[in-house]
């Protein structure tokens, strides 16, 4: 019987009720009696208050409650779990400059979307009605809406409590040594650049539905989260006051999420505070499109300028660059962390460069909360670090390809300590990049792409009036970010260890039931985390059930974010069988009349040592020791164990992406015509599964790079208000993704995996905007700021054709 | 004020008191207990609800329920035959055709009405048909070699497995 599955491509388990349509997302969950629950959000992006009269929408039948902010007086802003800070050398830390949304809105409100009331109703549809009655006396005042602007003499203020809109000033690396560096440089490059507002967009918006039970003064709350236990937390011990094992959070399927559904959301505890003013009837609300993209946090939003130093001959000497990040009117959960810690100490990425200096200045503006979005800080990170890089070989006239050859690490340089900060915390932790061997990916990137015959290409594209444009992009990762003693250096981490949990129970049957603390959005930890517990026990992958997403029963678990939960929920679970293992082995000897240090095991057999013809299997042994009556002495009956795994270290995939565009000249049209990917992300759990997250990494990347983009008018309206108007890729925009690998195992954890949830999104955006410049860079275009729309492009060309380079 | 919309949902004859504002998407959803069929977007962009109306692929979110009267629904949870599954099922879990799955059911009822017209449909055929879907996932990538599949399956080709970029076995 084979149940080594580690390695396999098995198709996953959780499809079966997908592509049946009996799944279960938030909004399918039916209770009876449930009310629904509509929110008023202000139409302007920054205004005060002067009054609200719900009297209209109190009268209408159908309304069972109405809520404003006045009734919510007494309950506190919600928690900010990551200011910024802590950063060596003293990186600056406003403390005093916090501000986070209110459960609905007190005096004022700091952009088009806050949440104003809320009204419960028998019917969504009236609940919908009855927001239309509220009267709200605004007294609009001045917006502002970009992050560089805003801390301009002049700008609307925001906050009293944060002069120029400044929510936190934060800074890594060595400023006088990266000052010298560029001073004394050959060759210095400076440019602006722009990683544009993002709406992440998950196919399943975000929904709540509380009950509260009078009986027992408990509460179950249903969400669609990425971190159930840590909702729980924040939400009783930070917001309600209320203890923390009153609770019980569910987070049903997830359709999606790409981190916008980490965060503690008002609409969480609304659900809760409603249905325990309606005597317990569930309340349930789910948001729509619209309303997500006013509602739901956004991703990126960077001005960054960079600079960058070398020499002629390729090598670069220096990187400074000072990021304004927009973080919108008020701070989401971690907020602050994204652009400093994620961003920041990741900068040098791949390369060796000796001198890097970064400065963040994080911004209120009158927009939509910015929190995590897939690869959160780095993507911003690698897009700058790869625009850098072509525009430093542009510069020097030498080939993109060899200036990042040049500059790689070396494979014999790990562990490495980077400059830009990544081992400095105030507490003395220290982190290294643990493995890595950068040159073989970019160099089976190259071949896959044919980039020696480009010239040849680009000629005969031009034939056809396109220009062919090829763009790589050298990456690293950051995943399974840990341990917790680093993530607990002040301002480090969000407040929260990042260790993960595992349960495994076998039962008489000799089935086998694993308790994770990840949380699946898609990934298919049901498949993956099975296909470990197997591997690991010897037993058949059919006999393991996974379970998670619910905090009753379960150990607490910190979910799933920042591509942790191969490298750290799956490790925890091969140490939860590693315990199994070692209780079975005991029981085993005991059974076998022998000594638990003569005790083999082999592929979920035990035997002594020499004889294993003579076995008990871990289903007999489970038996035994679930019933209990021939146990050696000091065995407790049943085989459940529990492991709490803090990794060692991060793990650091890496890889080389080529995109290939051509670029209409009469349009400026971009068509994505080759994507080849060459990742390494260790070993491979479950390879569909892995290609699968690349696929849609890169496609969330490309879609940045040429056309998605929240767009706001100077008033702070989002005038990419739907999904009409924000352009998420189609089928018909993207070609077959061309993948390969190296597979350079991590030594940070036993399954020698890294993560890859995000590698993907991290590597393909600069792969794009690459390859349209290297499209445009005939007619002397040097950089362009995304999305790189036919708008854009065309404007280019035309502007280029007029004022010839 | 109700109205009664009397339709054929998965070839069961329905007859539904619903307000005359509903969509043919919560009909289904909320009067018939139908939750496969999902809601993503408001502006009719996104195909999460598409379900076939009269055979033909129907974002059951644009039309108002009391339009399908007189019509037969098929949603996804009556595309498969009484034992087993569609073809089109069989290939999205076989070619790893979903992440999150919210936009499956949609994608796959779209999926049936291409491969009800044309069961040999190339790489841009496919592409072009489900434009109207959007999955942020998968980046269609397997998607289209589900599809592809599921038309070599019902041309009684078989389905192909699924290729990986790591070396298998």
């Amino acid at each position: 019987m084979a149940v080594e599955t580690i390695g396999t491509p098995l198709k996953r388990r959780e499809d079966p009720r997908f592509i049946t349509g009996t799944g279960s997302y938030l909004d399918d969950v039916k209770l009876s009696g449930v009310a629904h629950a509509a929110i008023l959000r202000s139409p302007y992006a920054h205004a005060r208050i002067r009054g609200i009269d719900t009297a209209a929408a109190k009268a209408m039948p159908g309304v069972l409650a109405v809520v404003t902010g006045g009734d919510l007086a007494d309950l506190p802003a919600l928690p900010c779990a990551w200011p910024a800070g802590g950063a060596s050398g003293g990186g600056g830390l406003y403390t005093n400059n916090l501000d986070t949304p209110r459960l609905l809105a007190l005096d004022d409100v700091k952009w088009a979307g806050e949440g104003v009331a809320m009204v419960v109703a028998e019917t969504s549809e009236l609940a919908h009605d009855a927001i239309d009655l509220i009267e709200v006396d605004w007294d609009p005042l001045p917006a502002v809406v970009d992050a560089w602007e805003a801390v301009q003499p002049g700008a609307p203020q925001l906050h009293e409590n944060a002069a120029n809109n400044v929510a936190c000033a934060w800074f890594t690396g060595d400023k006088d040594g990266t000052a010298a560096a560029i001073e004394g440089a050959e060759v210095v490059v400076r440019q602006r650049i722009v990683n544009q507002r993002l709406i992440p967009n998950p196919m399943e918006v975000r929904g709540a539905i509380g009950r509260y039970e009078p009986g027992t003064d408990e509460y179950t709350v249903w969400l669609s989260s990425q971190t159930p236990h840590i909702m729980r937390l924040l939400i009783t011990a930070f917001v309600l006051g209320i203890p923390e094992h009153k609770v019980r959070v569910i987070s049903p399927d997830v359709g999606g999420a790409f981190g916008s559904k980490i965060f503690l959301y008002t609409e969480w505890v609304l659900v809760m505070l409603a249905s325990k003013q309606l005597g317990g009837r569930p309340v349930k609300w789910v948001e729509s499109r619209r309303e997500n993209y006013v509602a739901t946090t956004h991703g990126r939003d960077h001005v960054t300028d960079l600079t960058v130093a070398g020499t002629r001959d390729g090598i670069v000497t220096g990187l400074e660059v000072h990021t304004w990040a927009n973080l919108g009117g008020r701070l989401s959960t971690i907020a602050p962390g994204v652009p400093t810690t994620l961003y920041g100490r990741v900068l040098s990425g791949p390369y060796a460069i000796p001198n890097v200096w970064c400065e963040v200045t994080g911004v209120y503006t009158n927009t939509v909360f910015v929190d995590a979005y897939r690869g959160a800080g780095r993507p911003e990170a690698t897009y700058v670090l790869e625009r850098a890089m072509d525009l430093f070989a542009a510069e020097i006239g030498m080939d993109r390809a060899e200036v990042r050859r040049r500059n790689f690490l070396p494979a014999d340089s790990f562990p490495h300590k980077n400059v830009s900060g990544l081992y400095r915390s105030w507490n003395g932790q220290e982190l290294s990049i643990d493995s890595g061997d950068y040159e073989p990916a970019l160099d089976k990137a190259l071949a896959m792409a044919g980039y020696a015959d480009l010239a040849a290409l680009k000629a005969e594209a031009r034939e056809r009036g396109k220009l062919l444009g090829l763009g790589i992009s050298s990456y690293i990762e950051v995943c399974g970010v840990a341990p917790s003693k680093w993530i607990g250096a002040v301002g480090e981490g969000w407040g929260a260890a990042m260790w993960e949990s595992a349960n495994i129970r076998i039962h008489l049957t000799g089935k086998v039931v694993v308790t994770t603390g990840s949380q699946s959005q898609g990934q298919g930890h049901e498949t993956t985390m099975a296909q470990i517990a197997a591997s690991t026990l010897g037993v058949p992958v059919d006999d393991v059930l996974v379970k998670h997403s619910d905090t009753l029963g379960a150990p607490f678990g910190y979910g799933s974010y920042g591509s942790r939960s191969g490298a750290v929920g799956g490790t925890a679970v091969v140490k939860a069988a590693d315990k199994i293992i070692d209780k079975a082995k005991k029981v085993a000897a005991h059974l076998l009349e022998a000594s638990p240090d003569d005790i083999e095991v082999e592929a979920g057999r035990y035997f002594v040592r020499g004889s294993p013809e003579v076995a008990r299997t871990l289903g007999e042994i489970a038996f035994a020791t679930d019933l209990g009556f021939d146990l050696p002495d000091g065995v407790e009956p049943f085989l459940d164990e529990t492991a709490y795994y803090d990794a060692p270290n991060c793990t650091w995939p890496f890889g080389t992406h080529i995109a290939i565009v051509e670029v209409d000249r009469d349009t400026g049209l971009v068509d994505l015509v080759r994507y080849i990917a060459v990742d390494d992300v260790g070993k491979k759990i479950n390879p569909l599964i892995v290609d699968g997250q690349i696929h849609g990494g890169i496609a969330q990347g490309v879609g940045q790079a040429l056309w998605e983009g929240a767009v706001y008018d100077a008033n702070g309206q989002l005038l990419s208000g739907s999904l009409l108007d924000y352009a998420l890729p189609r089928a018909s925009w993207l070609p077959v993704f061309e993948l390969d690998e190296t597979v350079t195992p991590s030594p940070v954890n036993p399954l020698g995996v890294k993560g890859v949830g995000e590698a993907g999104a991290i590597a393909s955006t600069p792969a794009a905007v690459n390859a349209v410049i290297d499209a445009l860079a005939p007619l002397g275009v040097r950089h362009l700021d995304m999305p790189l729309t036919s708008q854009t492009v065309w404007r280019a060309i035309a502007g280029a054709e007029v004022n010839p380079a | 004020m109700t109205q009664e919309v009397a339709l054929v949902v998965n070839g069961v004859a329905r007859t539904v008191q619903t307000e005359p504002r509903r969509m043919l998407v919560q009909l289904l959803r909320e009067d018939l207990g139908l939750t496969g069929t999902h809601v993503g977007c408001d502006t009719s962009q996104c195909g999460a609800c598409t379900v076939l109306v009269d055979g033909h692929a129907v974002k059951s979110c644009t039309m108002l329920a009391v339009q399908a009267d007189g019509s037969a629904v098929m949603t996804i949870e009556g595309l498969a035959p009484e034992t087993g599954l569609h073809p089109i099922q069989t290939a999205f879990w076989e070619q790893h055709g979903l992440q999150c799955g919210f936009c499956t059911p949609g994608m796959i009822m779209c999926a049936a009405d291409l491969l009800a017209r044309d069961t040999d449909p190339d790489d841009a055929t496919v592409r072009h048909a489900i434009e109207g879907n959007f999955c942020r996932c998968t980046g269609y990538h397997n998607i289209v070699k589900a599809i592809q599949a599921a038309a070599a399956d019902i041309r009684g080709e078989g389905q192909p497995t699924a290729d990986t970029a790591a070396p298998q076995g």
